[in-house]
């Protein structure tokens, strides 16, 4: 594949005091691929996660996305430069609506400051329609426009994981990260989710980066997988691969066969 | 009724109001001893909305709020004394001549407000790293550090205190007779609600809120939270100082003593009395509040057992205050008729591109 590299992680190691959470973690994420995330619970999958969208700093290596390197960035302009997350666990502003929530999100590119929003004047009535006008837009889009002025503490389970995706959406992310998307919900939402992942991957055009417990959700959706264990990477490949690497049937997955 | 009509129709009837109360005041159909309840009634808005915006909106615990209403009134009633009062301890003379008053004591208040929003910096970096009860903590300090600052500093009277701002006001009157007091109160107070509201509506505003319900996804979200925690502390403490600015030219008198935990301790009482993130419901609880307190004044020492067993009973069964987190037109769905709508709220007939079924 001749395609330009999106995220690259080099040599990645994080400590938490004398803690090895990670060891040498290489990452390349190729423009426009769906790459997988896979491991055992505490294997420091979040983690990468965490580093990447700048909640830590890495004790050691690079994260450079399209030629940046985001070592030490706040979180926040890490977002603004356009990486997108979500949740293992939903973290929707629950009590404030749907609409609120995708508006807020698009505080990058806000484009007027306190004094505008105090006088109420051209500048802010015109960035605040378009922000709002993009949110609807986004919300129709999602067909998440009928529930836009209600709670997400309201929502079913399911609809709130779809906010809280729409809402890593509206930073108009290129690279979108997925921590356990399909956590809480029932086998039979599962290929609704993945049917869902990708008309996003189709229709936005954005590169998605997951981790994934479910492997029905994995193996269908990724170009390619990568599995970590006790910090280290064990083994990467297709989802092919993956299946019969020994390694990683040992490591991850005990004696049973993949169904 | 036209939606255009509609943005003027609350505004207008406000303004109406006050008018007819300064009126009142001016031809002395309600005396002083109503005035002051007036003017305390304001003060007091603008003390527990303006609190509102960190303990509410962002939901923090600050302790401290009555340590920026001492800066904003020392140091508008010291730039009062310079400016207007002849014999003061500071300068000795008056620097302007008295018919300067009337233009001068807006700007007065306000560059008290300006002062308190400087100092208000030393609790709003340390709630970068800290939070809740830490912070709590460190906003307590921050009250104590400031009242003890001023009580040793004697040539603003230390714990004497400091008095003759009210030849500012007696300047005024002078130049034109109108209760000045009265006027900027209400003034000050309606401009104080309507900024908030502007601000904390906001989409920038609600950044604020979105740090009280998750700071973490707020900022994987591109919400620069230490710029707006930045924003509600000066915010928060500047509203503040306005406060202290005008208590002080009410009562001519200060002294630290008057800034102390008690009237931080106040001014929490009136954010959870009304409902944490509320702004009608901090309006609505300073009124009854200072109403309170003065009808229970013939009780006098009683009152404080009288007002905390309330307080007692009100949190008991009514945890989330008389509001809750909500606004009067969420409570009151009819009273949305006398606004304007939001146009952005509504939904628009869009022409969407692809809709996911």
């Amino acid at each position: 594949m001749s395609k330009e590299t999106l995220l690259e992680i080099k040599h990645l190691t994080h400590r938490f005091g004398g803690l090895q959470a990670l060891t040498d973690i290489n990452v390349n994420l190729k423009k426009g691929e769906i790459a997988g995330l896979i491991g055992p619970n505490g294997a420091g999958k979040t983690t990468v996660f965490n580093l990447v969208s700048g909640f830590y700093v890495p004790s050691e290596g690079d994260i450079i996305f399209k030629g940046t390197r985001m070592n030490g960035l706040k979180p926040h302009v890490i977002a603004s430069l356009q990486v997108g997350r979500t949740f293992q666990n939903i973290r929707l502003w629950s009590d404030m609506t749907v609409l609120e929530n995708i508006c807020i999100s698009q505080h990058y590119h806000l484009g007027y400051g306190v004094g505008s929003a105090l006088f109420k004047n051209k500048k802010y009535r015109e960035n605040e329609k378009k922000i709002h006008d993009e949110a609807w837009q986004l919300l129709e889009r999602f067909n998440l426009a009928d529930s836009a002025l209600d709670y997400p503490k309201n929502l079913p389970y399911g609809i709130q994981r779809r906010v809280e995706i729409a809402r890593a959406l509206s930073l108009q992310p290129e690279l979108l990260l997925l921590d356990e998307p399909a956590a809480g919900l029932s086998t039979s939402d599962l290929s609704d989710l993945i049917t869902y992942i990708k008309w996003i991957h189709d229709t936005f055009g954005v590169t998605i980066w997951m981790i994934e417990h479910q492997m029905q959700v994995i193996m269908s959706l990724c170009d390619s997988i990568q599995v970590v264990d006790f910090g280290k990477e064990i083994a990467r490949g297709t989802p092919e691969d993956i299946q019969k690497n020994p390694a990683v049937i040992k490591a991850y997955l005990g004696n049973e066969e993949i169904s | 009724m036209t939606d255009k009509k509609k943005k003027f129709l609350v505004p207008s009837i406000t303004v109406l109001v006050m008018l007819i109360i300064i009126l009142l005041a001016k031809v002395g159909v309600i005396n002083n001893y109503y005035q002051t309840i007036l003017m305390t009634i304001c003060i007091n808005v603008i003390m527990s909305a303006s609190l509102n915006v960190v303990n509410g909106y962002m939901g923090e615990f600050s302790c401290g709020h009555g340590g920026f209403m001492a800066v904003g009134a020392y140091v508008s009633s010291i730039l009062s004394l310079i400016l207007f009062c002849p014999g003061n301890s500071i300068t000795g003379h008056a620097l302007l001549p008295p018919s300067m008053a009337i233009v001068a004591f807006p700007f007065i208040i306000l560059i008290g407000g300006a002062a308190s929003m400087v100092v208000s910096l030393l609790v709003a970096i340390p709630s970068f790293k800290t939070r809740d009860d830490y912070l709590a903590i460190i906003t307590i300090a921050t009250n104590f550090i400031i009242t003890t600052a001023i009580n040793n500093i004697p040539i603003v009277g230390g714990s004497r205190g400091l008095m003759g701002m009210k030849t500012t006001m007696s300047f005024m009157a002078k130049t034109v007779s109108l209760p000045w007091m009265l006027i900027w109160g209400f003034v000050f107070a309606a401009l104080t609600v309507v900024v908030i509201h502007r601000v904390m509506h906001s989409t920038l505003g609600m950044g604020i809120s979105a740090i009280r319900y998750d700071e973490i996804s707020a900022e994987i979200m591109s919400v620069n939270t230490n710029s707006m925690k930045l924003l509600a502390f000066t915010f928060s403490s500047g509203l503040a100082g306005v406060a202290g600015g005008l208590f002080a030219h009410m009562l001519g008198f200060i002294n630290p003593s008057s800034f102390g935990i008690m009237k931080s301790t106040e001014s929490l009482v009136m954010v959870y009395l009304g409902g944490m993130g509320s702004l009608s419901g901090s309006v609505i609880s300073a009124f009854i509040f200072t109403i309170l307190l003065e009808l229970l004044r013939p009780a006098q020492i009683l009152k404080w057992v009288i007002i905390p067993l309330m307080l007692i009973l009100i949190m008991q069964f009514r945890p989330e205050g008389f509001m809750g987190p909500r606004e009067l037109t969420q409570v009151f769905p009819r009273l949305k008729n006398l606004f304007a709508p939001n146009r952005n709220l509504i939904r628009p007939i869009a022409k969407p591109t692809e809709v996911r079924k």
